[in-house]
């Protein structure tokens, strides 16, 4: 990390403000999730924080609606057959690029397949990338950004040299060499991939966190009152610093799933038979003069699910941050 | 004596989530050319909202003056159309801030903030007017002046920060300078110096001063009258010297009683019992009876009218002979 | 000011190999560029070896890798799958994605910037609720739908542009590829701008030049954007090298001959000279631009100082 004079968290000015992350999804919230670090102050006060913003949150329409939403994409993504009879992989060639008929409300795709079916039995592949990956990297990045904002020193420098090394490869980029070697078809290079490269995002976000709530002067006290290392991350540190996490691990849940189907569209994320929303709009791509409603279903069914997570995400950090009440 | 500024029956409201809050009910006073009224009140009695209201420069919204009149040398600045206004605005009236750090654009050269008065409101060159500049901090004792010009406000001690936040102020020489606890900010030994430099100032421009503060310390030494506020009223209003002898309301006295004094040493220090009330919701009555030692039943019900004590003192307190004879 | 550039290049130097060497060792597992060099024809083992020995493919990966290196920085960077140098590929390719990104800067700037004031200033009206709900929109569709509707609404249905770029791609001609690749970062500056100027109208320091009694014009222009805009331009420069890393999409859609479009070619033709090429170049674009948005940053802030 360079030692100038810098913003708040010892990050440098680009650092700062974007995380200057190269697939342009990726960064959107960060930024802003941070200045929740600040907020959250001594432990007494983030119960009533976390208490409060559930307060806020049950009054507010956005939450309400992205987690109706969110709730009806995990249950389809585990019981598509709820709301969709067919069989995704069950295509008829001679009703291929056809429209809308009863019983297949969204049409047919070139290969014959039904695009209701399939967009429905979509949301799996979708919901468990975007899952897994944001578990994967809150975990691996949180724990890794909260002890390099812990400790310090080496590990603090060593974490931020390896971090810069995954900034600095450009996202897309990075999954279309990566991937490209994979010939696995399921869901976990893809996951894989998306940790190995959304994980450093997160951990400067805990980082941050952790030296702003290392500085308090609750911490400073409990520090002189002899609390031993272990005790003060996890009783009075890791509380304080959860949120901003959480914040931007909600958030990018969503601009993974975004990634995962910009990937699969390039051709080297989910693979058939695998059913993902990427792969249908690549194939659609091409029909578009003849056949718009296969792009239109699952992309607005794409659409909808990134924009539930970064709404929820959203009035997750309003919630949260004091500043904007 | 010329009335330079008459504020009558002022009111202010914020308009919030949690309910309106009436930050000033009802204020009237007068500023003389060349006198300097100290306006005295804890945190929350509306006297900062007063001397935003004069200048201008109320948050709004939330905040909303729904009653009373302003004039400033015979004009009323409330009826006055907004560029007029802005013309009065620092050029006329100036106002000195409590904290010149925040007060003071970061990102732009003291020089180019101090020279920017005469750029816009005396359509002065830039380069005149940073001339100008390293003139006015001259005149308020910064050191090296010409070379400080070109610096910006965090490479100032909090001192020096102060002294061009009077330089901006003093530029085009006004009429009435308000100053909004001008040192609370500062170390206790510059807070002297920078009151020392303001009042010389004054002196030297006969102009009137408007003197927001806390601090009882401060005020003894440089103002003429003083106006002590309480929820957004005023409660007492006298010439300096009077108040400290014997004050006319029971806040003032309190006020007075809760400054640890070297003669007393040892014994428990007075405060006042209680708490400011809560601007939404004001008691009914006196707005400082249920913390007032002598509060009778009449308290309770019937709001004090400022009574006339002498032909220069007045006090808001239904038993403000009782409290003088004290 | 100085030592401080010259320890922030140093300090690039291991980002530099990391990020370098980590896509050379997946390129190099990409599979062997000599049998993808023969295609389906088994290639004669003696010539197989001859060239692995002209490509330096029979030593360990690190040696590969620094004399891969060396070569680079002796500006000769390889022979791609066309049998082109990839120095004159990088030559018609490069000037394509600068001009992209141009468009695409400008396109952010200037529309996040303008829409980021309005709400920032109008916070908590309808404008801003507005505002806010289309950058949440806009986030949320992937690049590569926007690109594709947006070419087909323009391109196809209302033949206000051609659906592709030509060859030359004049500016003209990349306005909507611009756009299109602009819009997940346009919401970003218009949220960022929004913030910033939010944060910046409660100043105190806003409040003193409205005391001065300076006009409204000059308010904002010189005390409130002066200093909202400072993270935001901050911002646009990071973003210039995310952009051009993240066009291959954009390029792809509307068959751009840039950097994001060789870059596909030569991961699909397993062409490594081409993907570590357009790679280093990207990376060193990326550094470079962090590093000078920093010292821009002191520039506009006079409160931040390298030593």
């Amino acid at each position: 990390m360079p030692e100038p004079l810098t913003p708040p968290n010892g990050r440098t000015a680009s650092e700062a403000i974007g995380n200057a992350g190269a697939g342009g999804t990726m960064d959107f919230a960060a930024s802003e999730a941070v200045s929740i670090g600040l907020a959250t102050a001594p432990t007494a006060r983030a119960r009533s924080l976390w208490s409060d913003a559930w307060h806020d949150l049950r009054r507010n329409p956005v939450f309400i609606v992205s987690a109706l939403l969110i709730v009806f994409l995990v249950v389809i993504a585990i019981w598509p057959q709820l709301i969709a009879t067919g069989n995704p992989l069950a295509c008829d060639i001679n009703k291929s690029l056809l429209g809308p008929a009863p019983g297949h409300p969204f049409g047919f795709d070139t290969q014959g397949c039904d695009v209701y079916t399939r967009t429905v039995y979509g949301a799996r592949a979708s919901v468990t990338v975007g899952v897994c990956a944001t578990a994967g990297a809150a975990l691996l990045g949180g724990v890794l950004g909260g002890f390099a904002g812990f400790f310090g020193g080496w590990w603090d420098a060593l974490l931020s040299r390896v971090s810069d090394i995954f900034f600095g490869i450009p996202i897309i980029l990075g999954g279309l060499v990566f991937l490209s070697v994979v010939t696995n078809a399921t869901v976990w290079p893809v996951v894989g991939f998306i940790v190995l490269l959304g994980w450093p995002q997160i951990a400067r976000i805990a980082r941050g966190a952790v030296i702003t709530a290392k500085q308090n002067d609750y911490v400073q006290a409990a520090r002189a009152l002899g609390a031993g290392p272990i005790r003060m991350l996890l009783r009075h540190i890791a509380p304080n610093a959860v949120a901003p996490v959480i914040v931007v691990a909600t958030i990018a849940l969503g601009t993974y799933i975004s990634l995962e189907a910009t990937l699969s569209f390039l051709g080297v994320g989910l693979k058939p038979p695998t059913v993902s929303w990427g792969i249908d709009i690549s194939s659609a791509s091409t029909q578009i003069r003849n056949a718009p409603h296969m792009l239109l279903w699952p992309a607005a069914a794409l659409s909808v699910t990134v924009l539930a997570f970064i709404m929820l995400g959203d009035a997750v950090r309003d919630a949260l941050d004091p500043k904007l009440r | 004596m010329d009335t330079l500024l008459d504020v009558r029956d002022l009111h202010v409201e914020f308009r919030t989530r949690d309910g309106v809050a009436k930050a000033v009910n009802g204020v009237n006073y007068s500023v003389n050319a060349g006198e300097t009224l100290a306006v005295l009140g804890e945190s929350g009695s509306g006297k900062s909202v007063t001397a935003q209201a004069i200048m201008g420069i109320l948050d709004s919204p939330p905040g909303h003056i729904t009653q009373g009149k302003i004039f400033f040398q015979g004009a009323d600045l409330l009826s006055l159309h907004r560029e007029a206004r802005r013309q009065v605005r620092g050029a006329k009236m100036a106002m000195i801030f409590q904290d010149a750090l925040s007060a003071l654009n970061p990102v732009l050269s003291v020089g180019d903030q101090l020279g920017e008065m005469y750029v816009v409101h005396r359509g002065m060159s830039r380069k005149d007017a940073r001339a100008r500049a390293v003139e006015l901090m001259d005149r308020v004792r910064i050191p090296a002046a010409k070379e400080r010009v070109g610096d910006y406000p965090h490479q100032f001690s909090g001192g020096m920060r102060q002294r061009i936040m009077i330089a901006m102020a003093m530029a085009l020489e006004p009429d009435l300078i308000i100053a909004d606890e001008p040192t609370t900010a500062l170390d206790v030994t510059v807070q002297a110096q920078v009151m020392e430099l303001l009042a010389e100032l004054q002196r030297e421009m006969r102009m009137g001063l408007i003197l927001i503060t806390h601090d009882l310390g401060v005020v003894a030494d440089v103002a003429d009258r003083i106006a002590v506020m309480y929820a957004g009223r005023i409660v007492e209003t006298a010439p300096v010297h009077e108040i400290y002898k014997a004050p006319a309301h029971p806040y003032t006295k309190g006020l007075l009683e809760s400054i640890p004094r070297l003669d007393l040493k040892g014994k428990e220090l007075y405060a006042i019992k209680g708490l400011p009330p809560s601007l939404i919701n004001i008691p009914p009555g006196c707005a400082f009876n249920p913390r007032c030692p002598m509060a009778q039943e009449v308290c309770r019900t019937d709001v004090p009218p400022l009574y006339k004590v002498s032909q220069t003192r007045a006090s808001a307190c239904h038993f403000w002979k009782e409290c003088l004879g004290d | 000011m100085g030592r401080y550039v010259i320890r922030r290049l140093l300090q690039m130097i291991p980002v530099f190999v990391g990020s370098t060497f980590l896509i050379f060792v997946m390129v190099y597992a990409l599979g062997d560029p000599v049998a993808a060099l023969f295609g389906d024809r088994a290639p004669d083992p003696a010539t197989a070896a001859q060239i692995r020995r002209d490509l330096y493919l029979d030593h360990p990966l690190w040696q590969q890798y620094t004399h891969y290196m060396a070569q680079i920085f002796q500006g000769n960077f390889g022979t791609a799958f066309t049998g082109q140098p990839v120095l004159q590929l990088m030559g018609s390719a490069w000037p394509l994605t600068i001009r992209l990104t141009i468009v695409a800067v400008i396109v952010e700037g200037v529309i996040g910037i303008i829409l980021g004031i309005i709400s920032g200033m109008r916070r908590g009206r309808s404008v801003d609720t507005g505002v806010l709900v289309l950058t949440l929109i806009v986030v949320s569709i992937p690049t590569f739908v926007s690109g594709y509707v947006l070419q087909f609404l323009f391109g196809v249905k209302w033949g206000v542009v051609n659906p592709s770029v030509s060859a030359a791609a004049p500016f003209n001609e990349l306005i909507l590829p611009g756009v299109v690749l602009a819009l997940v970062s346009l919401a970003y500056v218009t949220r960022l701008t929004r913030t910033s100027i939010a944060e910046n109208t409660r100043a105190d320091y806003v409040r003193t030049a409205v005391a001065k009694g300076l006009p409204r014009r000059r308010v904002i222009l010189r005390h409130l954007l002066r200093n909202s805009l400072i993270p935001v331009v901050t911002f646009i420069g990071t973003d210039v090298g995310a952009l051009m890393g993240g066009a291959i999409v954009t390029e792809r859609i509307f068959n751009i001959h840039g950097v994001g479009y060789q870059l596909y070619q030569g991961i699909l033709r397993q062409n490594s000279p081409t993907v570590v090429g357009f790679v280093t170049i990207l990376v060193i674009v990326f550094l470079v631009a962090n590093l000078l948005v920093d010292l821009l940053y002191a520039v506009l802030d006079p409160r931040i100082r390298y030593a």
